[in-house]
């Protein structure tokens, strides 16, 4: 009997866990819904009103020389009709926007503004040229199946990326960035609207759970070291063979001066 | 008829019977030596001579860096199966799991994650065959450039080549087994090469793939001759070249009382034969530290071969750079249709070009004894300089092959100089021609200039830095003389003088002769003669009865 009622009175040994549990769905899910309410208002330009016209003062005061007042581009910069949230945030994202001067492709460099800035000048160009949004964060979280992906790279990323991605030649000097240390959305939001020489892989072409594969296999590559030691950049034979005239003969030939030297 | 040989040890075994005071050893060398008289061929072996110079040991790293091969190359083919067969992968990699790849590949992923050990061994393998070939290069240029290859070792250089290119063979077959992606690429790169020869093209690649790339059997048949028929061959011939280095015995720079007529240097027991027996090891050691700390050839990272996928930055190994730098460097637009036959001379001109040079390294020694219509033997080596035209010749070679060697990581350098691709070819395409040429001149000039240089020294000693005023106000430059040791270094070399034109019995000039005359000519002609005893003496004489005994003016003070 008095076990029942202590039992009564008392809460649940799982009672912290569920409270626990509960906090976090009600945050997370809070949070994800907010997030996806910046994602779709992105989307669908029923982005807040406050936003938009930061983001079209930003775009004014340092997009607009190149690419229009009305994203129509110059000769100095391509139109941005259709380009949508992805692509400024991969541009302005990753540095490469605003450019530094015209080149071969645009550069990577420090980021000019900050998450804010760069959500309002998205925000704004896709109120006025919707295009493909921003993606959703659960395909960005490197938990697909690496195998499928490491296949769908090879085929179609490897020729220009390098099968480690690290990064190739292209003509005229132009070139396949390494992509070791580039974020989830980054890699998601390039095969999305193909950003330079990159073609667009459109979700017909890579399904967004392929996209989230590829992502699965480039972050397991990245956080996984070489099981063999040192990766002399991931460059393959050259790197090796250099390594072995260099530093391995080298290490033979002090070996054999050493050897053959006349002491004294 | 019979003939009658007399047994020279049997009577003397009882009298050395009782080895005195040897122990234990002593007694087991006598049991061996009683019975297999092997006390003759360790004296023999045992008093060989070995000069010391650290040069004349590439080809020992060469040789151990072969035996690290065999070692680890024999434990990989416990685990490594040569079959085409698709499997899929079920191994310990995640990112290849489920996978569909070959057998062959399966095995080598196998070694590489569920084989105790088996990563650091193949990485050793690899590691020592580029480090095989790269000794065996480093060696020729050094046999090379001191004039090793001249009489009588002709034959022996040959030999030596043709240890060269089936060490490329033995990499190039081992560098496609594991059937990753980057080897196929590879092998489809001498697919093609194959496929663009005229008339012979198409078969030979159906045959040696056993029908249209890549087929099912390339991995069996590379397999075979990767460890069995090359392998083979190649220890005939290291073994005949071990001979002939025995037979030859050793050759020697130049110095005091060293002759063509003997060998100064270390015993090999017991100095040397602890020497190199320990830098077995120390070879070894830096194999097993690079297998051991640096990733070679992660054939997870390529995955499977599969004829659709080509990576960026696909190379081959170091040792066959140089055609591939060839196929990147010959420029477009150069095959057409005649005679209902495509002519791909993209193709066909590397590859002359690829086996013109290496047929004209294996030439050489011949080439260069027809010129100098020198018979005699010799076993003291050439300083570089003292053989201009040769050192040039083999300066414009390697920049030559230095060319086609950077065009194969075009690619790379451009992407990490941020450089175009296209000048980074268009700059290596006028380095190839036109480099060597400069190479020859310029090489030729400094080495010219550098006997001037040893003859001003053995005549008048060298620049000490103490300057001195005389009493008469003068300022010179003391000049120290060399001693007899430098000096012989100084002047112990031969010169040729380019041949006369002479008629034949018959009477004739022929054309041969006239090329001949001609080449010997462009060898010998620009020479500095080696200083003379009376020159010597004379220098000397004019220093002592001057004022100013030892010493000298400079030329610019005169």
């Amino acid at each position: 009997m008095a076990r029942k009622s202590r039992k009564a009175n008392r809460r649940h040994p799982l009672a912290t866990v569920v409270l626990i549990a509960i906090g976090l769905v009600v945050t997370g899910g809070g949070y994800a819904a907010f997030s996806s309410t910046t994602t779709a208002s992105a989307d669908t330009s029923a982005s807040s009103q406050e936003t938009i016209d930061e983001g079209e003062k930003l775009f004014a005061a340092n997009c607009a020389t190149c690419h229009g007042m009305n994203l129509q581009g110059t000769d100095d910069g391509p139109s941005l009709i259709g380009v949508g949230a992805a692509a400024v945030n991969f541009q302005v994202g990753t540095g490469r926007m605003p450019m530094a001067m015209q080149g071969p492709q645009a550069m990577q460099k420090p980021v000019q503004f900050n998450d804010e800035q760069t959500a309002a000048m998205a925000a704004y160009v896709a109120s006025i040229s919707p295009g493909p949004a921003i993606p959703d964060a659960k395909y960005l979280q490197a938990d697909g199946d690496a195998a499928n992906g490491g296949e769908l790279f090879r085929i179609n990323c490897a020729m220009c990326h390098n099968v480690a991605g690290a990064g190739g030649a292209l003509t005229e000097g132009k070139f396949a960035p390494e992509l070791t240390g580039v974020l989830s959305t980054h890699i998601y939001e390039a095969m999305l609207t193909g950003p330079q020489n990159m073609p667009v892989f459109n979700d017909d072409n890579l399904t967004p759970e392929d996209k989230r594969d590829i992502i699965t296999y480039l972050k397991y590559l990245e956080n996984n070291p070489s099981p063999g030691g040192f990766e002399l950049g991931n460059l393959g034979p050259v790197a090796e063979g250099l390594f072995v005239w260099i530093f391995g003969l080298g290490a033979i030939i002090a070996l054999m001066v050493w050897l053959t030297a006349k002491s004294n | 008829m019979t003939s009658t040989i007399e047994r020279a040890d049997a009577h003397e075994a009882p009298v050395s019977k009782p080895a005195k005071g040897g122990g234990f050893t002593g007694a087991a060398a006598n049991y061996i030596d009683e019975r297999t008289s092997i006390s003759g061929v360790v004296k023999e072996f045992g008093r060989k001579i070995f000069p010391d110079h650290w040069s004349f040991m590439l080809g020992e790293v060469a040789l151990y860096s072969f035996v690290v091969i065999i070692l680890s190359g024999t434990f990989l083919t416990f685990f490594f199966q040569a079959s085409m067969v698709e499997t899929h992968y079920d191994g310990s990699f995640v990112p290849l799991k489920g996978v569909e790849m070959s057998a062959a590949m399966e095995s080598a992923l196998h070694i590489s994650f569920d084989v105790r050990g088996g990563l650091l061994v193949r990485q050793i393998h690899h590691w020592a065959a580029l480090l095989f070939i790269a000794a065996i290069g480093l060696h020729m240029l050094r046999v090379f450039f001191t004039g090793a290859f001249r009489k009588p070792r002709e034959l022996n250089w040959v030999i030596g080549f043709l240890l060269f290119v089936l060490a490329m063979a033995e990499g190039f077959t081992g560098y496609s087994l594991p059937d990753d992606l980057l080897s196929g690429n590879g092998l489809r790169i001498i697919d093609g090469l194959i496929k663009g020869l005229p008339f012979i093209g198409t078969w030979t690649s159906f045959l040696l793939f056993g029908g249209e790339f890549p087929g099912t059997d390339i991995v069996g048949r590379f397999y075979t001759l990767h460890i069995l028929l090359l392998p083979a061959i190649l220890v005939a011939f290291l073994a005949l070249h071990l001979v002939f280095v025995v037979v030859h015995k050793h050759t020697q720079f130049a110095g005091p009382g060293r002759t063509e007529k003997n060998v100064i240097g270390y015993p090999i027991l017991p100095v040397y034969a602890a020497k190199a027996g320990g830098f077995f090891f120390l070879v070894f050691g830096v194999i097993a530290l690079m297998a051991a700390f640096f990733t070679i050839n992660p054939i997870w990272n390529y995955g499977p071969y599969d004829p659709s996928p080509v990576s960026a930055g696909t190379q081959p190994d170091w040792y066959i750079g140089f055609a591939d730098g060839a196929l990147r460097l010959i420029p477009p637009g150069l095959e057409f249709v005649w005679l209902g036959h495509t002519w791909s001379f993209n193709i066909i001109i590397p590859v002359i070009a690829l086996v013109g040079l290496l047929a004209l390294v294996a030439i050489y020694p011949f080439v260069e004894s027809w010129v100098s219509g020198d018979k005699r033997e010799h076993h003291i080596l050439d300083r570089p300089r003292n053989a201009p035209t040769r050192t040039a010749i083999g300066a414009a070679g390697v920049t030559f092959y230095a060319g086609l060697w950077a065009a194969a990581s075009s690619d790379l350098m451009a992407t990490h100089f941020q450089l175009s691709i296209e000048g980074v070819i268009h700059v290596i395409q006028a380095w190839t021609v036109l480099g060597p040429f400069l190479a020859y001149f310029v090489t030729k000039r400094v080495c010219i200039a550098l006997m001037k240089k040893d003859r001003e020294i053995v005549l008048h000693g060298f620049e000490s830095g103490r300057i001195v005023r005389l009493p008469g106000g003068e300022y010179i430059e003391v000049h120290e003389q060399v001693d007899d040791y430098e000096r012989w270094k100084l002047v112990d070399y031969e010169v040729y003088e380019p041949l006369m034109l002479r008629p034949n019995s018959k009477g004739k000039i022929t054309g041969a002769q006239r090329l001949r005359s001609r080449m010997s000519k462009w060898f010998f002609e620009d020479r500095i003669a080696p200083v003379r005893t009376q020159e010597l003496e004379a220098s000397h004489a004019h220093g002592h009865d001057g004022t100013h005994g030892e010493i000298e003016k400079g030329p610019g003070l005169v």
